[in-house]
This record gives structure tokens, C-alpha cells and sequence, in this order.
């Protein structure tokens, strides 16, 4: 089956993406560059830098633009899924929701209406044992947004490994966020995969942070072989 | 033990992790061991010993089961509780007589419990998850226990601890499978304490 995968760049979309190609045949990537950084439905922090992961993974990616406006992002969506199917022969799409039944009920009904498969192979995961997991494969995960107390400014641009996933895992006891974002405490962006051919160095980047609230944008990045000794 | 059967369109799919590892999960945390089989793979057999089944759901656009009822035939003759989960329900539904009627929900929706029963013992309403293309009919002899505005959410056999539940416990309903557990498969439970709140009508 060629299935389509929602990809805004951060971890649950791309670990989705890997298990989906251990299944059925990945035909692309599908983003949604939402103009409004409130977006109810689109991650915004570096989703430009999809196109790079895509080339990574040796895969197209189709590409639409949302206002970010609540009421139109379905449509918007709804546009890019079309534009997928049109081009690549999707049957299906594949999405990283875990929790969220406001995002994943509204996908379903999208996918419905386009007779497409949909398919949330993160669904009510173990999320400690799905964070060891993506550390343990060598996913690059970095921090590229902090949305919630107690996330302080280091944060911003960290890479998610054994040490931070102990302090995630006391922030969910203590502050009750999710320890995979899912709840928008933070958002991520993932530099390797281990179906990545190639990996993203992150050039430059800027942040901003204030009152429990940043950005990690990256401003320049580029593709490196692996094994550069360099890295 | 506990037998969950994956109705997936192949075994390995990308729905396994979807509809059958949630249910795992609460299974497990209520103290429970598990196996998984998918039911072109003679769950019949792998049935004999355990203690309960549990038929998990499919991707909406996942009805290739309801075209293999005959790799269901062990279902009357196991004398196993069972909960039959979304195209769990729908098997059970057929099985006993009923019909699979295009239907289709998707998202949180109102259930009102009409009938009191060892999983369900009040007569009050909840919010649920569903997701599914069919909804049943009400087979010959079984009790509706519960409803939404359109269709039956919930059924039992009144002689044996066969129940069907159209929307997904997995998300925000964990109790339903704790109860069902706690309830009927209580020799599946022994040795660990489990999750209390597994057994609370929420």
C-alpha cells in the first residue's frame, strides 16, 4: 500500500514515517506550512526544514501552505492530501498523534471523505519506552520549542538523550506535562534517523525565550555524510 | 492469559500497533499476561488456554475481516469471556445472528448505559472514542447494555460473558477492559496487584 506520511518535522512524525517503511511502501512526505505560529493542527518551528529531512530520506515531499486560521486548516489539508494522492498514488496516510483525539478524529474524517487509509502507528504508545527507543536507535532529536513551565532557555536546540529523558520524566511528575510533547509542553525536530542516507547539521540558528515560552529556529542547514569525521 | 486477536488486513500490519498494543497495554496494567494472534492464524487454537479474548479493532477502512466470518467459527464453541472491541463487536454481532449496518462515527461521542451489568453498573452516560465504518444490529437473545443516538454501543450474550463494544476503551475508557478482566478472567489477574483505577466506572 503507498501511503502519504504527515510530516511537520519533529520526532512522532518521523519515527512514524520508520515504521511505516518497515511496513508498506512510503510513496512521500506531506507538510503544511501554517503562516500562524498558534496553528491548532500544524507544528510550525522549522517545518521549512522538511524538504531537507525529505531529501535525507530519499523521499518526495508534497507541499501546501495554510493562514494557520482554525476553521480553514482542514481544507488546507485536505488540499495537500489531494495534491498527494494526484501525484504519488497514496492509498493511506500515516500521522504520529499519540493522545491528541482532536487531531487525529479530524484527520480520520479528512481521510474518510478521500476513501484514504489512515493509519496512527503511535497511538497510545508507552511513551517512556517509545523515548527510549527513538534515543536508542540513534534518532537526533533536538528541542525546537518550549511552550510550558519549567522548560527554561538550555533547552532550546538540546538534543533529547538518556540525561534529558530523566529530566523530562521528573517535569511530567512534577509539572504533569506529557513526556512527548504531545500536549504542546515542547516540540522537536529531528536531524537523523536511521532511514536517514544522510544527516542534517544544523549550520546556525537562533532562539528566542521568554516566561517558559521559545523558539530554536534554524536559519541554515545543510546535508552531511554520516561518517563525517567532522561531525 | 489473555488472547488478543488482531482483525488488522494482514498480520504485521501498520494497524497492529494502532488497535492491538493499546489494548496490550491496559491488559498488562491491570496485571495481566497477554498473547497476541492474528485471526487468519487459528486463534482457536492459541484460545484453549486462556482465560479471556479479546477482539481488537481495525483501521476505518479495514472491513476485510467481515469477508472471512468462516475463521471465526471457533468463537461459539471456545466458552471464554470475550470482549469484542469495534470489528471485534461487529464478528460477534454476525455470529450470533445480527447484521452489520453501514454506519459510521468518528470522534468522542455520548454513551448512555441502559441496562446495569458487572462492566457497566449504573444507569448513566459517558464520553467515549469511536471509530467505525458499520454499526450492529442486536443478535437474537443478547441484551443492549448501552447506546448512543443512533446505534447500540454496547451488547452482551445474557448466558455467558460475551460482550461487544462499538467505541474503543483504549482511548479514555481503560475501565471497561479493566472491569471486564477483574470480572471475568479474574485467574488471569493472579499475582500482581495491577492498576486499581482499571476497575473504576469512570
Amino acid at each position: 500500500m503507498k501511503l502519504g506520511v504527515l510530516c511537520s518535522g519533529g520526532k512522532d512524525s518521523i519515527y512514524s514515517c520508520g515504521m511505516a517503511m518497515e511496513r508498506e511502501e512510503v510513496a512521500c512526505l506531506i507538510t503544511v506550512h501554517a503562516k500562524n505560529e498558534e496553528s491548532y493542527l500544524f507544528h510550525t518551528p522549522n517545518v521549512g526544514l522538511v524538504r531537507l529531512q525529505a531529501e535525507a530520506a530519499e523521499l518526495p515531499l508534497v507541499e501546501t501552505e495554510s493562514a494557520g486560521r482554525k476553521e480553514e486548516e482542514m481544507a488546507d489539508l485536505g488540499r495537500a492530501l489531494d495534491l498527494a494522492r494526484e501525484r504519488h498514488g497514496i492509498a493511506g496516510v500515516v500521522t504520529g498523534a499519540i493522545l491528541s483525539v482532536y487531531q487525529a478524529s479530524r484527520i480520520q474524517r479528512l481521510c474518510r471523505e478521500r476513501s484514504l487509509w489512515c493509519f496512527n502507528p503511535l497511538w497510545h504508545t508507552g511513551q517512556e519506552a517509545y523515548m527510549q527507543t527513538l534515543i536508542g536507535q540513534g534518532y537526533e532529536v533536538l528541542v525546537s520549542g518550549v511552550f510550558s513551565e519549567p522548560f527554561d532557555a538550555s533547552w532550546l536546540g538540546k538534543r533529547i538523550d538518556a540525561r534529558a529523558l530523566t529530566l523530562l520524566k521528573q517535569y511530567a511528575e512534577k509539572y504533569r506535562i506529557t513526556l512527548t510533547g504531545e500536549g504542546g509542553e515542547y516540540e522537536t525536530f529531528v536531524a537523523d534517523a536511521p532511514f536517514f542516507s544522510k544527516r542534517i547539521e544544523v549550520v546556525r540558528a537562533e532562539t528566542g525565550y521568554r516566561n517558559f515560552r521559545g523558539v530554536y529556529r534554524i536559519t541554515d542547514a545543510r546535508l552531511v555524510e554520516k561518517n563525517d569525521p567532522a561531525r | 492469559m489473555i488472547l488478543l486477536v488482531d482483525l488488522c488486513y494482514r498480520d504485521g500490519s501498520l494497524g497492529f500497533e494502532e488497535f492491538v498494543l493499546p489494548i496490550a497495554r491496559i491488559v498488562e496494567g491491570a496485571g495481566a499476561e497477554y498473547r497476541t494472534v492474528h485471526y487468519t492464524r487459528q486463534p482457536g487454537q492459541a484460545a484453549r488456554d486462556c482465560d479471556g479474548i479479546i477482539l481488537c479493532g481495525t483501521p476505518l477502512m479495514d472491513n476485510g475481516f467481515l469477508g472471512h466470518l468462516a475463521l471465526f467459527s471457533w468463537i461459539p464453541e471456545t466458552r471464554r469471556p470475550i470482549l469484542g472491541i469495534c470489528a471485534g463487536m461487529e464478528v460477534l454481532a454476525l455470529l450470533a445472528g445480527g447484521r452489520v449496518i453501514p454506519c459510521p462515527g468518528i470522534g468522542m461521542t455520548e454513551v448512555r448505559v441502559t441496562a446495569p451489568d458487572p462492566i457497566f453498573p449504573e444507569n448513566r452516560t459517558f464520553e467515549a472514542y469511536e471509530l467505525h465504518e458499520n454499526a450492529c444490529t442486536l443478535p437474537p437473545c443478547y441484551h443492549a447494555l448501552a447506546e448512543s443516538d443512533r446505534y447500540i454501543q454496547v451488547f452482551r450474550d445474557p448466558d455467558h460473558p460475551v460482550y461487544g463494544v462499538m467505541f474503543h476503551p483504549e482511548v479514555r475508557n481503560e475501565w471497561v477492559v479493566g472491569r471486564f478482566l477483574d470480572a471475568f478472567c479474574r485467574s488471569s489477574l493472579s499475582g500482581s496487584p495491577g492498576d486499581r483505577s482499571l476497575l473504576q466506572f469512570q
